[in-house]
C-alpha cells in the first residue's frame, strides 16, 4: 500500500496541468452568449409558471379567495352601495396581489429549500437571480389573474363603474406594488423551515391585511389600530389604489410612495442578509 | 494565461479536481482532517466511510458549497463552485423531494438550458432509463425513479466531472445495473466521477480508486486491488458444535466469530491455521476458505484503525 504522498505528483506539476484546463474552460464559457442566458430566464419562468398553476393548493386560494371575500363583503353584505363596492374592490385587490407574492416566495422557496432541491440548483450553473426573477414574474402573472377575477365579480355583481384609464392605473399600481411583498416573502422563504412556512406566512399575511384595512375599511377600525396601520406596507399600497377612485383616507401620493419604497429597500436589505446567512460557510 | 510545460501533463488523463491538506471543522469538531486527493478524467473515485465520516462535507467542499478552513481545493484549475467549474460539472445530491408538479421531460429541458453544451435529450433519457415515463409528474415517482431523474439532471450538461452522492439508494436491481452501465459509459467517455456509496459492491464494480474516510481522515487510499491486498487475512468457515473459545488458540488466528452453526476464523496465515485446525478436528463439516473481499477490507480497516 502506497501512502498518499507517494501517489501524488508534485504541486508544481499540478499547477501546470490546471493552467491548461482553465484556459480551455474560458474558451468554452465564452460560447455561452447572451441568448443562452436569456433562454435560462425564459425557461425558468415558464416552468415556474407551470409548476405554480398546476399546484391547486397554491393556485386555487391565490385566485379564488380574494374574489370570494369580495363577493361576501363587497357584494352580499353591502347593499348596492357603489361607493363601498368601489372602495372594497381596491382593498381586496391589494389583499389579492399580496397573497401570491408572499406564498410563492415565502412558502414555495422554504419548501424547496427544505427538500434539498435548491442545493441541486445551486450546484448547477443556473444564475441565482433566475430563481428570483422567475418567481417575481409568476407572482405578477397571478396578480393579473386575481385582478381579472375581482374585476369580473365587480362588473357582474356590483354597480362599480370605472373608466378604462382608472382600471389601467389601478392595475399597474397593484401589480407593481407586489414588489415589496415579494421581497418580504423572500426573507420568510430564506429563514423559515419548510414544515412551518405556510402557517407562518398565513400568520403574517392575514393579520397584516386586516390591520391595514384591506378587509373592512380602515376608518371602521378603532383609532389606535388606525395609527398602527401607518407602519404596515399594505395600508400604504391600498391608499395609493384608493387615490385612483378618490376614496383614500389621507396622505399624499408622495408620502405613500416614499414609505413603500423605504419598505422595499429595507426588505431588500434584509433578504440579502438572510441570503448571506444561508450561503457558503 | 500561462500555457507552458504542457508536456508535463499526463498524456492519457489529467487531474481535473484536487484537494491538498484539506481541513474543515464544525463548531470545533473536525469534520475533515488533512485530506489529500486527486481525481483524473476517465476515473471513478469512490469515497467510502460510515455515516458522519465526512463524505458529504468533502463533496460539498469540492462543489464549492462549503469553504474549507485550510488547504487547497481546485476544480478544473479554478475555484470550486465558480461558474466555470459548475458548467463542466454535474452533481447528484441527496434530495428528499423534487418540485412535484413538473414532468420529467420538463425538469430535464430546464437543466439542459443551464449548460453551454448540453447532452442530447434522448441520450440523457436513455442513460437514466426514463424512456417510459417522460411525461410523468415527479409527484408520481417512486424513490428509485426519483434517483434516476436526479441522475438525469446531473448529466444534462455533459459533465467532465460528476459527483454522485449515494446514487443507487432506493433503486431496484435493474435500475442499479442501468445506472452502473451509464457510469461506466461516461467514464469511458472521459468523465471523472466522484462517487459516495454505502454499497461496497457498487464501489467494487465501478471504482478505479477508493478513499476510505474515518472520522474525517483518510485511513486508506488506493486502487481496489491495493485495498484488498492490504488485507492479508483470509476467512475460514465451517460448522461446529464446539465453543468458539476452542479456536482462539489456533496459530495465526486473528479473530473468531460464530454465526449460527458456523464459525468464522480470520487468519493471517491460512496454511498454519488449517493444518492445526484439521489435525485437531479431522471431521470438520462444511469447510470453506475465502480471501477478504472489499467488504471485509472495509470492515477491518474501519474497525481497526482506531
Amino acid at each position: 500500500m502506497k501512502t498518499t504522498t507517494h501517489t501524488l505528483p508534485s504541486k508544481q506539476n499540478m499547477s501546470n496541468t490546471n493552467t491548461v484546463n482553465s484556459s480551455q474552460t474560458i474558451n468554452r464559457s465564452q460560447a455561452i452568449n447572451i441568448w443562452q442566458t436569456l433562454n435560462i430566464y425564459r425557461l425558468e419562468t415558464k416552468f415556474e409558471w407551470l409548476k405554480s398553476i398546476r399546484n391547486p393548493a397554491f393556485a386555487l386560494p391565490a385566485i379564488l379567495f380574494p374574489a370570494l371575500f369580495y363577493i361576501f363583503f363587497g357584494v352580499l353584505m353591502n347593499q348596492h352601495n357603489p361607493e363601498a363596492a368601489t372602495y372594497l374592490l381596491c382593498t381586496y385587490g391589494t389583499f389579492g396581489i399580496i397573497g401570491p407574492a408572499l406564498f410563492s416566495f415565502g412558502a414555495g422557496l422554504a419548501v424547496e429549500r427544505g427538500q434539498g432541491w435548491l442545493d441541486i440548483k445551486e450546484a448547477s450553473p443556473m444564475p441565482g437571480s433566475a430563481q428570483i426573477v422567475s418567481r417575481l414574474v409568476v407572482s405578477m402573472a397571478f396578480s393579473v389573474m386575481v385582478l381579472a377575477s375581482l374585476g369580473l365579480v365587480a362588473f357582474i355583481m356590483t354597480d362599480v363603474s370605472l373608466s378604462l384609464a382608472q382600471i389601467l392605473t389601478l392595475s399597474t399600481i397593484l401589480i407593481l406594488g407586489g414588489l415589496p411583498f415579494c421581497l418580504l416573502g423572500l426573507i420568510l422563504g430564506l429563514l423559515l423551515k419548510a414544515e412551518s412556512a405556510p402557517a407562518v406566512v398565513n400568520l403574517v399575511y392575514l393579520p397584516m391585511s386586516f390591520l391595514s384595512g384591506l378587509w373592512i375599511p380602515i376608518t371602521m377600525l378603532p383609532n389606535f389600530l388606525q395609527s398602527f396601520a401607518e407602519f404596515l406596507p399594505p395600508y400604504h399600497l391600498s391608499q395609493l389604489a384608493l387615490k385612483v377612485v378618490d376614496l383614500d383616507t389621507d396622505g399624499s401620493v408622495g408620502k405613500h410612495l416614499a414609505i413603500l419604497t423605504l419598505f422595499t429597500l429595507v426588505f431588500f436589505g434584509l433578504s440579502l442578509m438572510a441570503y448571506n446567512s444561508k450561503s457558503i460557510k | 494565461m500561462q500555457l507552458k510545460n504542457t508536456s508535463e501533463q499526463n498524456t492519457n488523463s489529467s487531474v481535473i479536481a484536487s484537494a491538498y491538506r484539506l481541513t474543515k471543522s464544525f463548531a470545533g469538531k473536525k469534520a475533515l482532517d488533512n485530506i489529500d486527493l486527486e481525481l483524473k478524467s476517465g476515473q471513478v473515485l469512490a469515497i467510502l466511510g460510515a455515516n458522519g465520516a465526512g463524505k458529504t462535507t468533502l463533496i460539498n467542499i469540492l462543489l464549492g458549497r462549503l469553504n474549507a478552513d485550510s488547504g487547497d481545493v481546485s476544480v478544473f484549475g479554478v475555484k470550486a463552485g465558480s461558474l466555470q467549474a459548475k458548467r463542466q460539472a454535474g452533481a447528484m445530491l441527496q434530495v428528499a423531494n423534487l418540485p412535484e408538479t413538473l414532468k420529467i421531460k420538463e425538469h430535464i429541458q430546464l437543466f439542459q438550458s443551464y449548460y453551454p453544451h448540453p447532452m442530447d435529450y434522448q441520450q440523457v433519457i436513455n442513460y437514466a432509463g426514463l424512456q417510459d415515463m417522460q411525461n410523468r409528474y415527479s409527484k408520481k415517482l417512486s424513490g428509485g425513479e426519483k434517483q434516476r431523474l436526479l441522475f438525469a439532471l446531473s448529466i444534462c450538461g455533459n459533465p467532465k466531472l460528476l459527483f454522485l452522492d449515494e446514487p443507487s439508494v432506493g433503486m431496484d436491481v435493474d435500475a442499479r445495473q442501468g445506472l452502473w452501465h451509464a457510469i461506466r459509459d461516461l467514464r469511458e467517455a472521459g468523465t471523472g466521477i466522484v462517487l459516495t456509496t454505502h454499497y461496497l459492491e457498487e464501489a467494487d464494480n465501478l471504482a478505479d480508486n477508493i478513499v476510505l474516510l474515518k472520522q474525517g481522515a483518510i485511513i486508506r487510499q488506493g486502487s481496489i486491488e491495493e485495498i484488498k491486498a492490504s488485507i492479508s487475512q483470509t476467512t475460514i468457515r465451517f460448522s461446529s458444535d464446539q465453543k468458539r473459545s476452542k479456536f482462539e488458540q489456533l496459530p495465526a488466528v486473528v479473530s473468531v466469530k460464530s454465526k449460527g452453526k458456523f464459525i468464522h476464523l480470520q487468519t493471517e496465515d491460512v496454511n498454519q491455521t488449517l493444518i492445526a485446525l484439521l489435525s485437531a478436528n479431522p471431521n470438520l463439516q462444511n469447510l470453506s476458505v475465502s480471501s477478504a473481499g472489499l467488504e471485509e477490507a472495509f470492515l477491518q480497516l474501519n474497525g481497526g484503525a482506531k
